[in-house]
């Protein structure tokens, strides 16, 4: 068992849930988040104070999979979210201990599977 | 009163109770353009907000100005079939002295029907948001109101062939409503969608806002409708009564039509209803009686909603919906009149249900010409800017979002990890300044 950690730009948010979604991985959750990974600044000015914005918009996704899923998931995070230019985020793959399904109290393996509805 | 009253009687004269209401009048149709930049601006997502409300704060400046140098002239001096004189370029003439056929000073008119070309101008940008480049917004606002919205308000304000011709529009159904819906199918045809128009949800970012900027547009509607009487008598308190009751018919039935639809009133669905009841009573306001204009606001949702309905499921990126609240409400309440004008209301004239036929036939022919001009001459006009300049962001530019890149600002800048670029003791730190669109 993995976690698949992407950070990717806000605005291919929605194609890497397609991409996601065409992989067949279907638990996951995102939030926003700020970020900076080397690409240039923006600079921005709000009546006389200009500003280096040091922390671009990101999204962080967070997959946890069964080691079969881990390829799948990465090539679904690296086709939605790269578009050839710095600033398109990092894919961060990290063990996972334990996992346990709230509702069941199924753990690990049947914990990251995906129940059909 | 004075020999001097009495001499004075004789010529044109100014009302201080008409001036007074025509200056607050004037005041509530201004605020129709920050709240329609409100309006617009919570209807479209977080990156393109203050994108979308600076098209509406263009509008302020730029009608205002090209108004003041030529539009003006064009659509108020002189009572030619399609376009106005030249004598009021500039602001010539136009002084204290009384407007003819008002009692307000001809100051007062001027800056009335300026704040009516700032707040179309500004209409038209709910077509293009979120994709067309400020700067050719800038460049489509000036002309626009000039070429389009004064030769428009002078066919039905300013003597023109409408008007001459006897079609009835108390306050601006042919300049400003379908002038402004018919001018932004075009530009949404010229423009072209959102790039991801059609394959995301591109929902509206904050309802509030919406509800709020529908909220702002109905009171200053009552400047708007209530003022185009240029007076505080029977057709101004007519048109301002049912600015009332038309906008609360229309939200009742929108209600209804939504419970039809999905089971729940949605708030979005009655911002947008507010301004279908304001568009439909604009050209009758003046003219139906109370009871008429409730019903007016009852049909005047059902075109309109159903316009909004089907527009998503076309290819025709018209985002903000002005035709269907703008363009179709107002074409429906243009043709309620020759339906249901009535002379013991409005002392001009009859509608086809109180034996003048002839009425209809007038308003049919606004009704067709409206569109008709308005559509075309936006089409040509964008057409021709588009040669000399790109009128969209690119697709990079639109990914990232209007404010960043075309204003260098942010809806909702946090100020976290923003480090300040300020000249300290007269020298500028060396920072490696980056243009955000070529980053």
């Amino acid at each position: 068992m993995k976690l698949v950690i992407g950070i990717v730009r806000p605005e291919v948010a929605n194609d890497v849930l397609e991409a996601l979604y065409r992989a067949e991985v279907r638990g996951l959750s995102m939030c926003k988040v700020q970020g900076h990974g080397g690409e240039l600044d923006r600079v921005e000015t709000y009546r006389g104070t200009t500003v280096q914005m040091r922390l671009a918009d990101k999204i962080r996704f967070e997959v946890a999979v069964t080691d079969d899923f881990v390829d799948p998931t990465i090539e679904a995070l690296c086709e939605g979210a790269r578009t050839g230019e710095v600033g398109d985020g990092k894919i961060f793959v990290v063990p996972l201990e334990r996992a346990v399904r709230i509702r069941t109290g199924e753990k690990d393996h049947g914990a990251v599977t995906p129940v059909s509805a | 009163m004075s020999g001097l009253g009495l001499a004075a009687a004789a010529v044109p004269k100014v009302d201080s109770g008409d001036t007074a209401w025509m200056l607050a009048a004037t005041a509530l149709v201004l605020l129709m353009t920050p709240a329609l930049g409100l309006f617009y601006a919570g209807l479209v997502r977080e990156k393109n907000t203050l994108n979308t409300f600076m098209m509406s704060v263009a509008a302020l400046a730029i009608a205002t100005v090209m108004w003041a140098l030529v539009g003006y002239s064009l659509a108020f001096d002189g009572t030619s079939p399609i376009v106005g004189g030249l004598s009021y370029v500039g602001l010539h003439d136009v002084t204290f002295a009384p407007r003819d056929g008002t009692t307000i000073p001809h100051l007062v008119f001027f800056a009335f029907q300026a704040t009516f070309c700032i707040v179309t101008t500004a209409l038209v940008s709910g077509a293009v948001v979120e994709r067309m480049r400020f700067g050719a917004f800038l460049v489509f606002a000036a002309l626009w109101s000039v070429l389009v919205y004064a030769v428009m308000a002078h066919w039905a304000f300013g003597g023109g062939w409408l008007q001459d011709g006897g079609t009835l529009d108390f306050a601006g159904g042919v300049p400003v409503e379908m002038g402004s819906g018919f001018s932004a199918l075009a530009a949404a045809l010229v423009v072209r969608a959102r790039k991801d128009y059609g394959r995301q949800a591109l929902l509206p970012h904050n309802s509030v806002y919406v509800l709020l900027g529908a909220g702002l547009l109905w009171f200053g509607w009552f400047g708007f409708n209530g003022g185009s009487g240029f007076s505080a008598g029977h057709p101004g308190v007519l048109a301002f009564t049912n600015t009332l009751l038309t906008p609360a018919c229309t939200l009742l039935v929108w209600f209804v039509l939504d419970l039809i639809r999905g089971r729940k009133v949605t708030a979005i669905g009655a911002a947008t209803a507010i301004i279908v009841g304001c568009v439909g009573i604009t050209p009758a306001a003046g003219f139906i009686s109370p009871p008429w204009a409730m019903v007016l606001g009852a049909v005047a949702a059902l075109p309109s909603y159903a316009v909004i309905v089907l527009r998503p499921r076309t290819r025709v990126d018209e985002t903000l919906d002005v035709l269907a609240a703008h363009g179709v409400a107002g074409f429906t309440g243009i043709l309620f009149i020759g339906f249901f004008a009535q002379q013991s209301w409005n002392g001009v004239s009859d509608g086809l249900v109180y034996g003048n036929a002839a009425q209809l036939g007038h308003q049919a022919l606004a009704a067709v010409a409206a569109p008709v001009y308005a559509f075309t001459a936006t089409y040509v006009l964008l057409r021709l800017i588009g040669l000399v300049m790109p009128l969209r962001a690119t697709e990079r530019e639109e990914a990232l979002g209007m404010d960043v890149i075309q204003h260098g600002e942010e809806a909702y800048a946090s100020g976290e990890g923003a480090i300040l670029i300020t000249p300290v003791d007269g020298e500028v730190p060396p920072v490696p300044v980056a243009d955000p669109g070529f980053a």
